[in-house]
């Protein structure tokens, strides 16, 4: 690599989509750099070190919904990727230690039959409609307008999947797709704990509520993933999330894309209205035939193209893309398993969810609402060392939380407020889990605005800005550019804030190669 | 200000309602932007000869006025507007036009360059979220400054020598387009050659609280000149024998326009002059670089009518058979002598001089009748003297 190389496309971000992106590019034979601020790869997919040896999932910490095309086509496995643990149950954590797991269509646990069936049909009947959900998350949204005929055929065959669906289901999807998870919930189900965390998952990483409409596509949404993505189910990596990253960076750079890290970007410099260059901190200048940021989109058109190269209606659009984050991450080292009231050493492998009952949840939200962390949390919990010793010291274990909800804007700050945070989050695991304060040897809190900083997501959410509705498809980020353009040509989004969004899915990169190697190369970009 | 509550007085009074309202014998009154404002104080003929044979006064106090400060209000500026107002220098005033997205224009105005980083935008309509969106990571603050400046139009040929006598010194080496600095007895007086009427003038600015002694004193140096208040349908007339277009009669402003089809770009009203592709980027920039090779859908035109009857609302054909467009303001001149016209037409007839036709409605003692009266397309403004742009201005 020589300092003077023009590269045919430079990926800001080496996170799981600009990595992804970067390795389908270069598969397909164009020369690729991936420029990454921090000295790691990984962004919220990677790991951390909270204390001596112990090693956690600094972010994300389950894969759930990764693209099998990514999986397959990059050769992660063949680059490294293994599980420690797949198909995790759920187990909806209760008080009295009477807790239920579900696996797959499965409950285990104190329930009556009737919810028992009553579950299996419902889910069922949802996966139904996710999986048809599922073919769009890797694909260009269709502009609305029609200009192509890729276009008006994304557009029939999303009409078709639903007309197939049948009749009676199609109305059915029609008719929940804009309700509330609680409201269709309190419909099918009657068993309190099992309707609690299902209305959990139905707003993990959303600004909503169980009670708030909407509720109920964010939870196919995330059912999508599940519903095709396949054998899977949820899963532990093995070597925690970094080893993701790692396996997506060997790839990439075995497919002949070149990495950078420690290389923060000051700007991306515009000549005549194209993206000409990526200009690093350190002030070199990194001439290219395309630019490719995987930053969110506030930070890519604000911070690193800057307003004056763009329409005042534009960035009002971006401006108006709600990102503020809404949830915490809290790990903890543990010198050894807490005891967890009811749950034996292998239930404890599973992913532990505390929403007890569907008004939990939608109180927890409600203090959001007004600039406070929730009295009573939400937590989805996972214990990776059960499944991958090797990230703790002997005996000892990592408890890793993610924390709902924890809004941006806290009243009075953060910072006067998050030590406070963390132990209120211990004592809501430890209601559950009674010694588990003797054991912690070391935690790290990651509020959004720890996310923000740390991983350079303005608003630090997530997914780069809210899954809802009118920020999905077609209308993620903005209307009018959902198919990885930008105004600026030659510039490109990959990450989470295009469609389809967040989690560890690398869905938005890899879709923003597709669309950047439908165009013909540009002279030298190979 | 009134006192009475808002259900008795809706519309706001200007900074001079109390010398307005005393003249305004006609009490004939049009609302301007929330304020009362008066249409014709006497008769529209005095009024308007006032204004190309001696001089007139006007009110433009309603007009909305934002103020753009800053270290980067120079740049914020340039990506607001079509036109470069990097060339604009201090003290000096630029027409200009803004743009949505789209290319289509929100709204003209003047802009007052009043140092290197402060400018005043001088408009029709309000814009102040289109503005402070327009601000987003530019380090400027906008704000609405309407009502912290009262204005007053002095026009016509006898509008220098009115200031002079007023005692300003060394107005008469104004340009076009500059601004001077004045004051009335300590309070500061910015006074701009600039107008609405094509002819020559000047606007004068002051603080609301001497706004009656300015009107004072310019009429009492007015006096032995004829100065003459004037209400806007005389303004109108002169304006459109300046051939300017006015926001929401000639065109609907974009963010107004309820049918997109409404909406219409700097290259349709006629204004590619104030269109700069090389200044760097502007808001509609993209939009119009491809208007600009698929081509525009309108064209504002200036148009000479046979005849003397007024083409108010007339709708323009093509060899009597095919409409092609319609007039959105009209008048006889009297000092042009001509029978003229602002029109938008369909592209595509703009440059076709042959065979357009006017189709006239003429109210003959309530008995209407149509006439067909054949026009041609001419270059604006349709009267233009030289004592508009000659500096020093002449003294008459």
């Amino acid at each position: 690599m020589t300092a003077d190389r023009k590269y045919g496309a430079i990926v800001i971000g080496g996170g799981h989509n600009g990595l992804v992106c970067a390795a389908f590019l270069a598969k397909a034979g164009r020369s690729v750099l991936v420029v990454e601020a921090a000295d790691e790869l990984g962004g919220a997919a990677r790991n951390a070190e909270i204390a001596p040896g112990y090693t956690a999932p600094a972010c994300a910490h389950i894969l759930h919904l990764l693209h099998p095309r990514v999986r397959s086509r990059l050769k992660l496995r063949r680059h490294g990727l293994a599980f420690a643990a797949r198909r995790l149950p759920t187990v909806a954590l209760a008080a009295d230690g009477n807790h239920l797991t579900l696996s797959g269509k499965r409950i285990l646990g104190e329930v009556p039959e009737e919810d028992a069936r009553a579950w299996r049909r419902l889910r069922k009947r949802l996966l139904r409609m996710a999986g048809t959900l599922h073919p769009f998350l890797g694909r260009t949204p269709p502009r609305l307008a029609g200009e192509s005929w890729q276009d008006r055929i994304t557009l029939a065959r999303l009409a078709l999947a639903l007309r197939l669906l049948g009749k009676a289901e199609m109305r059915d999807f029609l008719r929940i797709v804009n309700m509330n998870a609680a409201d269709l919930l309190d419909d099918e189900l009657g068993d309190a704990r099992l309707k609690g965390v299902l209305a959990f998952d139905a707003v993990l990483g959303t600004n909503f509520g169980p009670r708030s409409p909407g509720s109920v596509l964010t939870w196919l949404y995330r059912l999508a993933g599940e519903a095709r993505g396949g054998r899977l189910g949820l899963a532990i990596p093995t070597g925690g999330m970094g080893a993701v990253t790692e396996a997506l960076a060997a790839s990439a750079q075995a497919f002949g894309a070149d990495i950078r890290t420690g290389a923060p970007v000051r700007r991306i410099v515009v000549e005549g209205d194209r993206a000409a260059a990526v200009e690093l901190e350190s002030g070199n200048v990194l001439r290219t035939h395309a630019v490719i940021s995987s930053a969110d989109p506030k930070t890519t058109f604000f911070d690193l193209v800057g307003p004056e190269h763009l329409d005042t209606g534009f960035l009002r659009q971006v401006n108006g893309f709600r990102s503020k984050g809404l949830a915490a991450k809290l790990n903890l080292a543990l010198d050894d398993l807490p005891d967890f009231a009811g749950l034996d050493r292998g239930a404890l492998g599973g992913r532990l969810v505390i929403a007890p009952d569907i008004g939990y949840v939608e109180r927890a939200f409600d203090h959001s609402k007004y600039g406070e962390y929730s009295a009573e949390p939400a937590i989805e919990i996972t214990i990776p060392t059960l499944h991958d010793p090797t990230l703790a010291p002997d005996g000892g274990h990592v408890l890793s939380a993610v924390v709902q909800y924890a809004p941006r804007e806290l009243a009075g700050g953060w910072a006067a407020h998050r030590e406070a945070f963390a132990d209120h989050v211990v004592a809501a695991i430890a209601r559950y889990a009674p010694d588990l304060a003797g054991r912690i040897v070391g935690r790290q809190l990651l509020t959004p605005e720890d996310i923000e900083r740390d991983f350079r997501i303005a608003g630090g959410h997530w997914h780069h800005g809210d899954l809802a509705v009118d920020q999905m498809l077609m209308l993620r980020p903005v209307p009018g550019w959902a198919q990885y353009e930008t105004p600026i040509a030659n510039l490109y989004l990959c990450g989470a804030g295009a469609h389809p969004g967040g989690g560890v899915m690398g869905a938005a990169g890899m879709n923003a190669a597709q669309r950047i190697l439908a165009t013909p190369a540009p002279e030298g970009a190979t | 200000m009134t006192a009475k509550p808002l259900y008795q007085a809706p519309l706001l009074e200007t900074p001079f309602h109390a010398r307005t309202s005393a003249l305004n014998q006609a009490n004939a009154w049009a609302r301007w932007a929330g304020y009362t404002t008066v249409d014709c104080y006497t008769d529209l003929s005095t009024e308007y000869f006032a204004i190309r044979h001696a001089a007139s006064l006007y009110d433009v106090s309603p007009m909305i006025k934002y103020r753009i400060a800053g270290p980067e209000a120079e740049r914020y500026m340039n990506r607001l507007l079509t036109r470069d107002i990097r060339k604009l220098k201090p003290d000096r005033v630029a027409y200009a036009v803004w743009c949505n997205d789209d290319g289509k224009v929100l709204d003209d105005g003047t802009v007052f360059r009043r140092g290197e980083s402060e400018f005043l935008l001088k408009a029709q309509e309000r814009h102040l979220a289109w503005l402070q969106d327009s601000a987003f990571g530019f380090d400027v603050t906008v704000e609405d400054v309407s009502e912290a400046i009262a204005g007053l139009a002095l026009q016509g040929p006898l509008s220098c020598t009115v200031l002079k006598a007023m005692g300003l010194d060394g107005i008469a080496g104004l340009k076009p387009f500059g601004i001077a600095e004045h004051d009335l007895d300590g309070t500061p007086l910015a006074v701009s050659r600039t107008g609405f009427t094509g002819d020559l003038g000047y606007e004068l600015w002051i603080e609301p609280a001497r706004a009656l002694d300015l009107w004072d004193r310019l009429m009492e140096a007015g006096a032995p000149h004829r100065l003459t208040p004037i209400g806007s349908q005389a303004l109108n007339l002169a304006r459109i024998e300046a051939g300017f277009i006015q926001t929401n009669a000639d065109f609907v402003a974009a963010d107004q326009a309820v049918r997109p089809t409404r909406q219409r770009s700097p290259f349709e009203l006629g204004l590619d002059w104030l269109v700069d592709f090389d200044k760097g980027h502007f808001t509609g920039r993209r939009a119009l670089l491809r208007e600009r090779e698929t081509g525009s859908r309108y064209r504002l035109v200036g148009l000479d009518i046979e005849g003397s009857k007024p083409a108010r609302d007339a709708l323009i054909y093509h060899g009597k058979a095919r409409q092609v467009g319609m007039v959105t303001s009209a008048m006889w001149s009297p000092t042009a002598k001509r029978n003229i016209a602002l029109a938008t037409l369909e592209a595509a007839w703009a440059d076709k001089s042959d065979g357009l036709w006017a189709e006239i409605y003429v109210n003959k003692e309530l008995k209407w009748e149509k006439t067909a009266a054949r026009c041609r397309i001419v270059t604006r403004p349709f009267f233009d003297p030289p004592r508009r742009r000659a500096t020093p201005a002449p003294d008459y």
